[in-house]
């Protein structure tokens, strides 16, 4: 059976004129028919805030549960219904502070979740509060004279947490989302894709260096398994290794050749090189990394579990809940 | 038995077994009132045991007790005070004597009341039974940890191993003294030790040691009691305790229901019990996530619920708090869960390991909005079994969150379970939405009784979305209307008012009683047995015991209103009190409040219940 977007679409979206999820929201209907799972055996979980209201707008099942609590939720669901594709989305408020608890413990123990960070950086729903991911100095309503913290940064947190899987896009690039969102279905195990979107009330302009094409053109790079790490409007910048750092050149220049640039290797074991990669920053220099960073397959929680219970069933001798009653030492009174 | 002894028949005993953490007390215990119940007798248990994980040894604070009453017919308490004390070290004597009857016989290990022991647990003289006024004459004491020793010399066991036996000795002392069948004993131990059968029969020797202490040297100073069986309900048998029986009814309900079991909990004191037991059960299909914390316990059990499973959660007071926000969130959503507090000593973490009523409140009340959730509380601890059935067929019969109150004392208390047939136990029936309704149906639609239907994901058709905003009554999708908003709470309330719980039963003098009784949870036992007490002083008394509290019992107000006093007698500082007087016109009781984090005392109920039928 295939699917088309419009098999995934219910109601009529209510985020603000502009607003990157309805972007997001377009893109995950279109995901999601091309994945082509029938939208009964799909649920969507969310927690609290203005993209935690996008399950309402899915033709699956779903629930727009409490602040935070999304992936605690989610877990449960995936648990003890492996056969559900559960998809988790959380704004960096809901999934990074309030339920930061519940997003390191998901990636840790890996269970199939395929979850969504909408990273605005900041609270939108309660009007504009700085957030977890909001930069150090933000001036917002709760911080007129400027934050006095460092922000999470959610690849830093995932791959502190043990994940396997780490993704990112921007809302409005719709074929990079897309792509993004199927490998994070293919990867079993957790998986967080953070998407850059635009708050256009509260935090407008948060991502501009990439929200565009042109500017993802200057400022991103697109990774790939297997691919070089190459960028720029024609390709002609890459990323080396320097040390126990990376690089950009100029290949060509400096003695820098196509064969001196990296190979994105998005299986490997070993994330210090991914983690580069996802932290890369152009007020250091660097384009922003978009496209999947680490995708390493590894035994998932719900698999795990539910082996358990056949090992061990295979082993004991009682199965139900007579049988059970029987493995205690039992008296007689006649 | 030898023959100048005089044996006498005792219609209940009380025994108490005390010593370090680490002395086996509890096995000594349990043993003793699995053999007792294996020749009919009723037994009622009580572990009373330190917060600390091993205070040091010999220290006033590590005592550890464990509590056997055995009765010739149904026994309803662990008994107030003991006949029989053991204790193992000087520092269990000083503590745990407060606890034994006068006259009471004393069982004692002399190696373990040395000067150095003396001096830990703070005697001020070398004369202990004399700074505790005891007479020797009453004490069976000996040189316990030599004894075993010597009986052990040739077994191979190292000095630990050896040591580790010396319960089994103040066992077989007890088992003397009772009259025992050692048999009995052996069995329960080569059964215990199966894959160990060494062990088995080293502890079986040790035992064998300590009845022949006691026949050879004491048979001339202290009796020997016999507690007969008098009447016996035929079935088969076995001992257990609050939160195993709580487990049991947890995986009975959903096999019944057909449904997978998944419990999301997170441990904490004296909950983690009824997580270790499901734990060991995946052969049976249960499913256990042990979560990162309350909340993630609570909101997976949610989240397990609805994705199509059974989902619970287990807790203690302090984790209760932190649960409200997702058991609200069940409320809303209108999903069945079940939510076990196994109440202990609070506020905070308060006292962890001791008993109390306190949570009443919260379990009823202790959440924002219009929250409405059945609330039930176990009576004795094989009633946990019975009450975590119910609350599962009342959770998955009602799509709706369900609060089991249990407690410390029921929780580890133990008594003999009548196993039950599960082909006999009610049905249970949740509210599946039918085929024929696709197309028309939308996720806040009703049956008859006003029960959300429930689809479960994966059904073609009936993909819908839930959630902690309100929701419009006919589509289902957000609404802030608020006609509908007060619409939705007077259908979640009158969806619990639904509920059909049975009737309040009155004891005793149900005709004409002075006093009514009134309780509810762990305390039934007590209760029963100062209404029996004050009976037999020729006082008419009737007791009732609530198990369903919320919804209330349909003759509540019929029975409270009934009679001339009534006293609501809960180990609180009135909840029970105080929700009966919001819910029944007029009704104003007597009180007897006490929060000690230890279980009533018959005779200070007795006393007090006396005083009020005396105003």
């Amino acid at each position: 059976m295939s699917y088309t977007a419009q098999d995934f679409k219910k109601g009529q979206p209510r985020w603000c004129p502009g607003c990157g999820d309805h972007f997001f929201l377009a893109s995950l209907h279109k995901a999601m028919a091309e994945i082509g799972v029938a939208p009964e055996n799909v649920a969507v979980i969310s927690g609290i805030g203005c993209s935690s209201r996008l399950p309402h707008y899915m033709a699956t099942y779903g629930m727009n549960t409490i602040h935070g609590r999304a992936a605690a939720i989610a877990t449960g669901a995936k648990v003890a219904n492996p056969d559900l594709t559960v998809w988790q989305v959380s704004g960096d408020g809901d999934g990074l502070a309030i339920g930061g608890n519940h997003f390191i413990h998901a990636n840790r123990r890996n269970i199939d979740l395929n979850m969504i960070l909408l990273n605005n950086r900041i609270y939108g729903l309660t009007k504009g509060q700085y957030s977890p991911t909001s930069p150090r100095g933000f001036v917002s309503k709760s911080s007129p004279y400027g934050t006095v913290e460092d922000p999470f940064r959610p690849a830093e947190l995932c791959f502190g947490a043990r994940g396997h899987f780490f993704a990112r896009c921007v809302a409005t690039d719709a074929k990079g989302t897309v792509e993004v969102l199927k490998a994070a279905y293919e990867h079993k195990g957790a998986s967080v894709t953070e998407v850059l979107q635009n708050c256009v009330i509260f935090n407008d302009h948060c991502h501009d260096v990439v929200y565009n094409n042109e500017g993802r053109k200057k400022n991103a790079i697109y990774v790939k398994h297997g691919e070089k790490l190459v960028f720029g409007e024609n390709n002609e910048f890459g990323l080396v290794q320097q040390g126990f750092g990376l690089k950009v050149v100029e290949i060509g220049k400096d003695g820098y050749t196509i064969d001196d640039v990296l190979v994105h290797d998005a299986h490997c074991e070993d994330n210090t090189l991914q983690l580069k990669l996802a932290m890369m920053t152009p007020e250091d220099g660097f384009p922003i990394a978009l496209g999947v960073i680490r995708d390493v397959e590894a035994p998932t929680y719900d698999e795990a579990v539910h082996a358990q219970l056949a090992e061990v069933s295979a082993q004991k001798k009682y199965h139900n809940f007579t049988e059970l009653l029987e493995t205690n030492d039992i008296w007689e009174v006649r | 038995m030898a023959e100048n002894l005089e044996v006498k028949v005792l219609d209940q005993v009380v025994v108490r077994f005390s010593g370090d953490s680490g002395d086996g007390m509890q096995l000594a215990g349990n043993i003793f009132s699995t053999v007792s119940a294996t020749v009919g007798n009723g037994i009622s248990t009580f572990p009373d045991y330190p917060a600390d994980i091993r205070a040091p040894q010999g220290s006033l604070t590590g005592v550890s007790g464990f509590q056997v009453h055995i009765g010739a017919g149904k026994v309803y308490t662990p008994g107030d005070k003991c006949d029989v004390l053991v204790a193992m070290n000087a520092a269990a004597l000083k503590t745990q004597y407060r606890y034994a009857k006068p006259g009471a016989t004393i069982i004692i290990d002399t190696d373990s009341f040395g000067p150095k022991d003396l001096e830990k647990a703070q005697f001020a003289t070398e004369d202990y039974l004399g700074e505790m006024g005891i007479d020797a004459d009453r004490v069976v004491a000996c040189p316990m940890t030599q004894m075993v020793k010597d009986c052990l010399a040739d077994s191979g066991m190292d000095n630990k191993a050896m040591l580790k036996c010396r319960n089994m000795f103040a066992l077989g002392l007890v088992c003397w003294l009772f009259d025992r069948d050692l048999n009995l004993v052996a069995n329960f131990l080569r059964e215990k030790f199966a894959k160990k059968p060494a062990i088995a029969e080293a502890n079986i020797k040790v035992i064998q040691a300590g009845w022949d202490y006691g026949h050879n040297t004491h048979s001339s100073a202290i009796n020997v009691y016999r507690v007969e069986t008098k009447e016996k309900t035929p079935g088969r048998y076995m001992d257990i305790t609050g939160n195993k029986a709580t487990a049991y009814g947890f995986i009975a309900a959903a096999e019944k229901a057909g449904l997978k079991l998944y419990l999301g909990s997170y441990p904490i004191t004296p909950a983690t019990d009824v997580l270790h037991e499901l734990s060991k059960h995946k052969s049976c299909g249960v499913i256990t996530v042990q979560c990162e914390d309350e909340i993630s316990g609570c909101a997976s059990a949610l989240g397990a619920s609805f994705a199509g499973a059974l989902g619970v959660t287990s807790t203690s007071g302090p984790g209760i708090c932190l649960k409200s926000e997702a058991m609200n969130l069940a409320v809303i959503m209108e999903l069945p869960l079940v939510v076990l507090d196994v109440q202990r000593g609070g506020p905070a973490t308060g006292l962890p390991t001791k008993s109390e009523q306190t949570d009443l409140l919260q379990a009823l009340f202790g959440r924002n909005g219009e929250s409405p959730m059945p609330v039930m509380a176990a009576t004795s601890p094989t009633d946990c079994f019975d009450a975590a059935y119910q609350a599962c067929k009342i959770a998955l019969e009602h799509m709706t969150p369900v609060v089991l109150l249990t407690d410390a004392f029921v929780a580890n208390g133990s008594g003999a379970f009548k196993l039950p047939d599960i082909t006999k136990l009610d049905a249970i029936n949740p509210p599946y939405v039918p085929e024929e309704l696709k197309g028309k149906w939308t996720p806040y639609m009703r049956a008859e009784n006003g029960t959300r239907y429930w689809a479960v994901p994966g059904r073609e058709g009936f993909a819908h979305i839930l959630g902690g905003l309100e929701k419009d009554s006919n589509t289902g999708a957000i609404s802030t209307n608020p006609e509908n908003h007060d619409l939705m709470t007077r259908l979640r309330q009158q969806k619990i008012d639904n509920i059909q719980v049975p009737d309040l039963e009155v004891g005793g003098d149900a005709e004409d009683a002075d006093l009514l009784i009134v309780g509810f949870g762990s305390t039934y036992g007590h209760l029963h047995s100062a209404m029996d007490e004050l009976r037999q002083k020729g006082y008419k008394v009737a007791q009732t015991h609530f198990k369903y509290l919320n919804p209330l019992p349909k003759n509540t107000a019929a029975v409270l209103t009934k009679y001339k006093k009534v006293v609501v007698a809960e180990q609180n500082m009135g909840q029970l009190a105080g929700y009966l007087r919001m819910k029944v016109d007029g009704f104003v009781p007597y009180q007897f409040n006490q929060v000690k984090g230890q279980p009533f005392v018959v005779e200070e109920l007795v006393n007090a219940f006396e005083e009020i039928l005396k105003k």
